[in-house]
């Protein structure tokens, strides 16, 4: 008997199933006050509450029994579940270009432990050829998984070791890099790879899915072949992001990886390129460009990679009758630089003010972005801009505050010299700072108007 | 291989008996088994993971979106058979959305929010009227559904309560279970690789109720459908209307497979189509030995397709030829072993060779017919053309060869499908879920999918019903209308108008009136119970009640002040009673009036007479009393 005999299970239902000699996976007829139910008896979900058996029934379906109407419980026998996915060998073509997949966690690919609905994670390339046999015709694919983390524990540990090991791969002439990635923070870390890896020579493209590979409805599979198709053949070599464009199943997006935002908490077509248009897309019939200016797939392997980073740097997302306290704290406690997100053209209250001078005192890099996402930074045109560009805020133009976040990070790495961190930071490196914003990179139609209406009706979303 | 045993087997003679003709003995021989799932809409204000409103339909939309599905991995690491055939289709799936009833969530771009409470103690509430055993935590699960009809790819189910019953002429009727779940999109339209479905249904709450299989007969089957339906829906939970429910019918013989019919909308159609089920799995039974006595299995089955577009390219078979014209190619696919075998009845009006139109039609997507032509059918291809088909296959003239038509892609998928179909006849009936057609034969749907579709729901915790709840819920519960019919025959009513009352919207008003009749003689419970149903009442029980008008009138009726017939009058104030010697004056006044004429035989005559007397005392005297007065009076 170890703890896995009662997965799960904690008193009082756990000593109603040791008094009864039943365990996780014991085959029984459970006699209750409500009837009697026959099952199989699964783990109990950690974070659901001590007073349930979960019990499989043989149509498959689950319930859950109240231990107080237990009066005893038949054991019948015992099946122990082990899962493991099935592995079919990845074919080998000579003729089809090296693709490096790298896993940091999440599942884009992924097979359902059917009695108690645990993803198990495909990972291996034979494991995702059994589910996404696709991929085969597109690349020669290899694979290595890096970390098991949801997306929102990356930081910078992993951010480093993932940009040395795309570095690695780069170098041993991979055609393409393909990182599968939770989507929640996947632009923090296709940011913060946009400066860590320069010069790239080879797509480097960033994965996952909205909807969860266990399901027939998901969008893990077209989005890992897209990407791995981007990989293998795109001509873009840079950091980019490849999700869904619509939520229909028609075709993916390439995102320049420090203009791109997940944006609804669901949606399939939750990344948007913000101020911008997206870099091109991506179907069954390969890569379309949108524009020109992306730095183009080169033979050489000179990829300058720079992993210096200072984690000391903190975004604060201004409110009315924010109290300076917030950034007082944010220098009581050692941070070397902060990006705000300010109000409309990049603003904060006047109480603020001794605070941000306290900062700039203490050397602290303070640098604005707007929390309309949309539009640049402009401090001239009211008087508080003026004052607080005064106080040692440097407007940081059209950066994304999480952008401006990662590289502040970065740029502190690099050097303690305000002047220095200030050049960098102002310095477009991968397109985080555009010189224009085309009147197309801000489009969010407004439904419920007739003609908007009348437009979006006559595609597929 | 002795090919040509003769078919001698009287399972396979047709004609097949029609529905009706076969006493319930012949289905108890063949070990018939039915059982049911009923499936109804709760009657709620909203859907049942989201909050958008239910039972709203209309045929407009305002966008559309492109999905598909993909098969995901089972348990064993193999899809599940009925994920592969969706996946070998290929359909592009379309989804009508209209903004006032769909949101996100039946979009499948946004997880659940809760269970909707309404629903669930709807659901519990028709559980206890079952006598079923009720969890104790509610556990979402999902149900994998590959065509298409839930975008998510699955449904959202649970089960409320499991092994409960129903009396039905003394016997127990076992319902497995209770589920409460989303209800599945509207289909539109399905043709070529493309399927369209309307979502305003889609996420709406229903129950599945899931007999055992305890019918015997097809009639027994209809009778515990009929029995379940007004059950749930006397007691107002649920919705009523088209498409409001709907049953799948499952059905076995001894040596055969369940089969589960689908899209049953209408209770008449069950008995009927039990019989052709039935018979088809008989027949397939025969199909089976008779391939046996043959020599033929599944592994002598090998996939040979023989391309012969150029055989049969300018063929006076106009179809196949203006197919070939278009760019289509066709394949030859025979079949040794199956002399005799395709044009084998297995429904009526349908041979064996159906079997295979069908896997072609839903499978390879080739659903113009016939997508098919065999070489024992007559009217398809020349004599001559087919000799060539069986020179080019390089099989014998009486092999039947099967030749499909189409894109070469869908022609690949058919032909393999065909042999598929071939090596299932040697095991017998296959497990597919049916479709209902119009004709009361069934058509395939699918692949009937495996236990391994079931799995949990990540996205919602269970749902706990304490004991309070459960006691609240069961507390207000509407009586059964079994136990109502055993109450009515308590009170001296008859069998017939027991039955009627017991599922009609006007009982509360029976037990609110009922107890006003103890003091007095004068009006029984039957007649109470024949009044309550009569629509000729000025104010009939079942729509716009008003109970008071009801107390008023039975207690004057019990204080003998108005008769029953004042009461069926339809007067809003019924005529008052007449004494007898009242109502003799009335027929002698009536008497001397009569006009002159009427019909001479004297039975007619005197229904004559009895009409002009009604006229004057219609209400006010027993229609007894009246006829007694009028025989006195003429004698």
């Amino acid at each position: 008997m170890n703890g896995e005999d009662w997965k799960g299970y904690r008193p009082p239902t756990l000593g109603v199933l040791q008094e009864h000699g039943a365990m996780v996976w014991s085959q029984v007829t459970i006699h209750t006050t409500r009837g009697d139910f026959a099952g199989l008896i699964l783990p109990r979900s950690e974070t659901a509450d001590p007073e349930h058996i979960v019990l499989k029934l043989a149509t498959g379906y689950n319930v859950g029994l109240h231990h107080a109407t237990v009066r005893s419980i038949e054991v019948h026998g015992r099946k122990i579940a082990q899962y493991k996915i099935p592995e079919k060998e990845f074919p080998y073509d000579p003729g089809k270009p090296r693709v490096k997949l790298f896993g940091t966690g999440g599942t884009i690919a992924s097979r359902l432990d059917y009695r108690t609905g645990a993803v198990i994670p495909a990972f291996s390339p034979g494991e995702l050829y059994g589910s996404v046999p696709e991929l085969a015709d597109v690349c020669n694919l290899e694979t290595e998984k890096l970390y098991g983390v949801f997306s929102e524990n990356m930081g910078p540990e992993q951010w480093i070791g993932t940009a040395e090991a795309v570095a690695r791969e780069i170098e041993k002439g991979v055609a393409g890099v393909v990182i599968g990635h939770g989507t929640d923070t996947m632009h923090h870390t296709a940011a913060v790879l946009s400066f860590m890896l320069q010069d790239l020579p080879v797509p480097v493209v960033m994965v996952g899915s909205q909807r969860s590979s266990d399901r027939p409805s998901s969008d893990a599979a077209i989005n890992l072949i897209n990407a791995a198709r981007t990989a293998a053949t795109s001509d873009i070599a840079e950091v980019m992001v490849c999700m869904f464009g619509p939520t229909s199943d028609q075709y993916g997006l390439l995102h320049r990886g420090t203009r791109v935002r997940k944006m609804h908490s669901s949606y399939r077509s939750t990344f948007r390129t913000i101020g911008d248009i997206p870099l091109a897309r991506v179907d069954s019939q390969g890569v379309l460009p949108f524009r020109a200016d992306y730095r183009r797939r080169r033979e050489d392997r000179a990829v300058k990679l720079n992993t210096a980073f200072d984690d000391r740097v903190a975004i604060v997302y201004y409110y009315p009758a924010m109290k300076p306290d917030i950034i007082d704290s944010l220098v009581d406690h050692g941070y070397r630089g902060i990006i705000i997100a300010g109000t409309g053209l990049g603003h904060v209250n006047r109480p603020l003010y001794p605070a941000l001078q306290r900062a700039k005192d203490a050397g602290v890099s303070m640098f604005m972005t707007v929390q309309t996402l949309w539009g640049y930074v402009q401090m001239y045109v009211y008087e508080t801009g003026r004052e607080i560009m005064e106080l040692g805020v440097v407007p940081a133009a059209n950066m994304l505050p999480e952008v401006a976040y990662v590289k502040l990070g970065w740029a502190l790495g690099q050097s303690s010299d305000p002047r220095e961190v200030q050049r960098l930071m102002l310095t477009p490196i991968a397109g985080e700072i555009t010189e224009r914003e085309p009147h197309n990179g801000y489009l969010i139609l407004q439904g419920g108007i007739p003609e908007v209406d009348a437009f979006i009706s006559q595609y597929w979303k | 291989m002795s090919q040509d045993l003769p078919i001698d087997d009287p399972r396979l003679r047709g004609p097949l008996p029609a529905y009706g003709q076969w006493p319930p003995e012949r289905y108890r021989e063949l070990g018939l088994k039915v059982g049911l799932e009923i499936h109804q809409q709760l009657l709620t204000t909203r859907k049942l993971f989201c909050r958008c409103p239910a039972g709203r339909y209309a045929p407009e939309h305002d966008a559309e979106i492109l999905r598909h599905m993909r098969p995901t991995l089972s348990e064993l690491g193999e899809y599940d058979g009925t994920a592969l055939m969706e996946f070998k289709t290929r359909k592009q799936i379309i989804y009508l959305l209209r903004n006032e009833t769909v949101c996100t969530y039946e979009m499948d771009d946004a997880p659940p929010f809760e269970l909707n409470a309404e629903a669930l103690e709807r659901a519990i509430a028709i559980a206890l009227l079952l006598n079923c055993q009720l969890v104790s935590e509610v556990h979402i699960a999902r149900k994998q559904y590959l065509d298409g009809s839930i975008p998510t790819g699955f449904q959202r189910t649970a089960i409320v309560g499991v092994s409960g019953h129903v009396p039905l002429r003394g016997r127990r009727i076992g319902i497995r279970q209770l589920a409460i779940e989303e209800d599945s999109c509207r289909e539109v339209a399905d043709s070529g690789h493309t399927r369209t479905y309307r979502t305003d249904r889609l996420g709406m709450p229903l129950i599945e109720t899931v007999t055992e299989p305890d019918m015997t007969t097809p009639e027994e089957a209809a009778d515990v459908g009929q029995l379940l339906r007004r059950l749930v829906r006397v007691t107002g939970l649920v919705r009523t209307g088209a498409g409001a429910a709907r049953q799948d019918v499952n059905v076995s013989i001894a040596g055969g497979t369940r089969i589960e019919v689908k899209g049953v909308h209408s209770l008449r159609a069950i008995p009927a189509l039990v019989h052709s089920e039935a018979l088809r799995q008989r027949a397939l039974l025969a199909i089976r030995d008779a391939l046996r006595a043959r020599g033929v299995s599944a592994e002598s089955l090998r996939e040979r397709f023989v391309d012969v577009t150029a055989v049969v390219r300018g063929t006076g078979c106009q179809f196949i030829r203006q197919a070939l014209e278009g760019g289509a190619v066709a394949t030859a696919v025979p079949l040794p072993g199956f002399a005799g075998l395709l044009d084998a009845p297995t429904q009526p009006r349908t041979t064996f060779l159906r079997e295979f139109s069908d896997r072609v039609r839903v499978i390879a997507c080739l659903d113009e017919l016939p997508n098919l032509v065999c070489s024992t059918q007559e009217g398809t291809l020349g004599s001559l053309e087919w000799s060539r088909v069986a020179k080019a296959c390089n099989v014998s003239a009486e092999t039947p060869v099967i030749v499909v038509w189409g894109r070469a892609e869908d022609v690949a998928t058919a032909c393999r499908e065909i042999v598929l179909r071939a090596r299932e006849a040697t095991q017998g009936v296959p497990s597919e879920t049916r479709q209902l057609l119009d004709d009361g034969t069934n058509g395939f749907e699918r692949i009937l999918p495996g236990p391994n579709r079931m799995y949990p729901d990540t996205d919602l915790p269970p749902v706990q019903v304490a004991e309070s709840r459960l006691q609240a819920i069961a507390a207000d519960l509407p009586e059964p209308p079994w136990r109502r019919r055993e109450r009515l025959h308590e009170l001296g009513v008859g069998e017939d108008l027991a039955e009627r009352l017991s599922r009609h919207a006007a009982w509360p008003l029976f037990t609110r009136l009922a107890p006003r009749l103890t003091a007095s003689e004068r009006l029984k419970p039957q007649q109470l119970a024949s009044l309550l149903l009569d629509r000729r009442c000025a104010r009939p029980a079942d729509d716009a009640v008003d109970p008071a008008w009801w107390e008023r009138t039975i207690d004057r009726l019990a204080r003998g002040e108005i008769l029953p017939e004042g009461v069926a009058t339809g007067a809003d104030e019924p005529p008052p009673a007449a004494a007898e010697s009242d109502g003799r004056r009335r027929v002698a006044a009536a008497l001397a009036e009569l006009p002159a004429g009427g019909p001479a035989q004297p039975r007619q005559r005197e229904e004559w007479i009895m009409g002009h007397v009604m006229r004057a005392l219609r209400g006010r005297v027993p229609g007894r009393l009246a006829r007694d007065i009028v025989k006195e009076a003429r004698s």
